[in-house]
């Protein structure tokens, strides 16, 4: 798990110059190789399968159709902003869920921290897909948490902001997001956790000798101290998320349908390879120029 | 009100980890149901029947042990080179580095359904057929930036002065290799490993597109009985992932206190 809590920018120690020149190349050889041959040259047989025109049966000829973006957009747009709107919804709820958690574990919890941890990544052990499945049962019709929910008239609050439908809180927009958003929450908590041990309780409590309210000390001195932390997280929740079918399959309806379920149906039911290519290409550069455009206003350099 | 004020914090965190942990708690509960009908949606009695029978459903264990084979299999490729590219990133300097850290990130940058859908272009475009091997590429692939990046911070963080001293000692670079440096980066490289194992167990969508119908790996395995009616001992498979997890990561804290108090 260390892979995320180590997915931060700063603690850069200079690599010491060595003797053998070639050593390094040698060392990334065989794990580059595998990249460029496995995700580089893919990528690229990707966009061009986009471009070529033909059936499975009689084969593909690349024609520089361009025109298949265009109907691509055209046609299945709405589920390009719902697969944004639900990944942004969820990430920003992660967030709001995941840093109190993060700052606990981090600050607070003293001897229980490992614990916490080993807490929060456990449940990666058992397969998601049966987790999701859990949510099912949690949220079904019959259930004790939606006879609550109409009891205390939360089903008709969140039908009136449009959230769910039919008085249920299953197959509707909002069990989609609460699935995305405990599916990828983990994913918030380690990177915050990572940053927030890091930071100095001194600081805090500095601000607080200095008359600051527990909110200033928290928006002038914490926030902008994790915001590293809140940048890789905030990625590391909001990439999967949007490219994930799972949860609006398993808990959403026909009108919560994510492009992530178009480009799979695409691909392995429909064996429309152009236009599932295409879509496939847009969902990776509106990622690219959404995290590019994000990380830039964030200002940090390094992600990896 | 004070109280709640001060407990303000711990509070929440311990009601986000129930959210965290309750769908966990059903799936060990349901593993003990006995149901109607072919789903196991709705609380009937309790039986021990699935526990008594973990193979019973045809398909299931098939499933589990080509999970298991795919995931050792690929976690082994993977944090061995993972490590080699980890270790020329922390300890060398080189022309192409940050083509080389752009490369690592882009697959963790890039959603499972593309990358799944590239690499069955690729495949299809060169005419290999999907089955064992080609979703141990696929996964080898996803495996590998996590365990770059696992191991990295480990290598990044190794006080240089050790091997130095080493070298001082008439260590030769194989000596100082094997006794100083690879015990260090150990912990990071078993976290990578285990980091990837966990990745390759739990993915459905890459391996889905990369599968054939004779190579179901356990999640196609549970994908598919959602769709016709889920039987019990998938929830039994949940449950012991979920409790070995949790011993193999007990265990680990406790050889990692152990030797900090010894090296204390």
């Amino acid at each position: 798990m260390a892979a995320i809590t180590s997915v931060k920018p700063g603690t850069v120690i200079r690599p010491p110059a060595r003797k053998g020149r070639w050593t390094p190349y040698l060392l990334l050889l065989p794990g580059m190789l595998w990249l460029v041959v496995f995700f580089v040259v893919p990528t690229i047989s990707l966009a061009s399968q986009s471009l070529q025109t033909g059936s499975v049966d009689e084969g593909y000829v690349l024609t520089w159709n361009f025109q298949i973006y265009v109907d691509a957009v055209r046609q299945y747009l709405p589920h390009f902003t719902r697969s944004i709107g639900y990944a942004a919804s969820a990430t920003l709820l992660s967030l709001v869920l995941g840093y109190p958690l993060a700052y606990f574990m981090a600050q607070k919890a003293g001897r229980w921290k490992n614990v916490l941890l080993v807490l929060v990544i456990a449940p990666f052990f058992t397969n998601f897909l049966i987790r999701t499945l859990a949510w099912q049962i949690i949220l079904t019709d019959t259930g004790w948490v939606t006879t609550f929910a109409r009891w205390s008239h939360l089903t008709s609050a969140l039908q009136w902001v449009g959230l769910t439908n039919n008085d249920q809180l299953m197959s509707s927009k909002f069990a989609v997001i609460c699935g995305l958003t405990y599916n990828f929450l983990p994913f918030m908590v380690l990177p915050l956790y990572a940053n927030l041990e890091r930071l100095d309780h001194r600081l805090v409590e500095a601000a607080g000798d200095l008359y600051a309210s527990a909110f200033e000390t928290f928006r002038r001195v914490v926030w902008p101290l994790s915001l590293p932390g809140v940048v890789a997280g905030t990625l590391l929740t909001f990439i999967p998320a949007a490219g994930d079918f799972i949860n609006s399959r398993l808990l959403g309806n026909t009108q919560t349908v994510m492009v992530g379920q178009v480009i799979d149906g695409q691909f392995l039911r429909v064996l429309d390879y152009p236009i599932a290519a295409a879509l496939s290409f847009i969902l990776m550069m509106t990622i690219v120029i959404l995290v590019g455009l994000y990380v830039r206003r964030a200002g940090t350099e390094e992600l990896v | 009100m004070t109280w709640i004020r001060k407990h303000l914090i711990g509070m929440a965190a311990m009601l986000v980890l129930t959210y965290l942990l309750i769908p966990n708690l059903v799936v060990v509960i349901f593993s003990f149901n006995k149901p109607n009908g072919r789903y196991n949606y709705e609380w009937t009695r309790f039986s021990t029947d699935a526990w008594l029978n973990p193979c019973g459903p045809p398909g299931l264990c098939q499933s589990v042990g080509l999970s298991l084979q795919v995931g050792l299999i690929a976690s082994l490729v993977a944090t061995v080179l993972g490590t080699m590219v980890a270790f020329a990133l922390g300890r060398h300097r080189f022309r192409g580095r940050s083509a080389t850290n752009l490369l690592i990130f882009m697959p963790m940058a890039t959603p499972e359904v593309v990358m799944g859908s590239s690499l069955l272009t690729l495949f299809i475009a060169m005419g290999i057929p999907t089955g064992r091997t080609t979703i141990l590429i696929a996964h080898i692939l996803f495996c590998l930036s996590f365990v770059v990046v696992t191991v990295k911070a480990r290598v990044a963080s190794l006080d240089p002065r050790l091997e130095e001293a080493a070298a001082d000692l008439f260590a030769n670079a194989l000596q100082t290799f094997t006794r100083v440096t690879l015990p260090l980066v150990a912990p990071g490289i078993a976290a990578g490993a285990l980091l990837a194992f966990s990745l390759s167990f739990d993915d459905y969508i890459i391996t889905n597109f990369n599968a054939s119908p004779s190579s179901i790996t356990f999640p196609m395995y549970v994908w598919g009985a959602a769709q016709r009616g889920t039987p019990v001992q998938i929830n039994v498979i949940g449950t012991v992932m979920f409790l070995a997890a949790l011993v193999l990561v007990a265990t680990g804290q406790l050889v990692s206190n152990r030797r900090a108090r010894a090296a204390a």
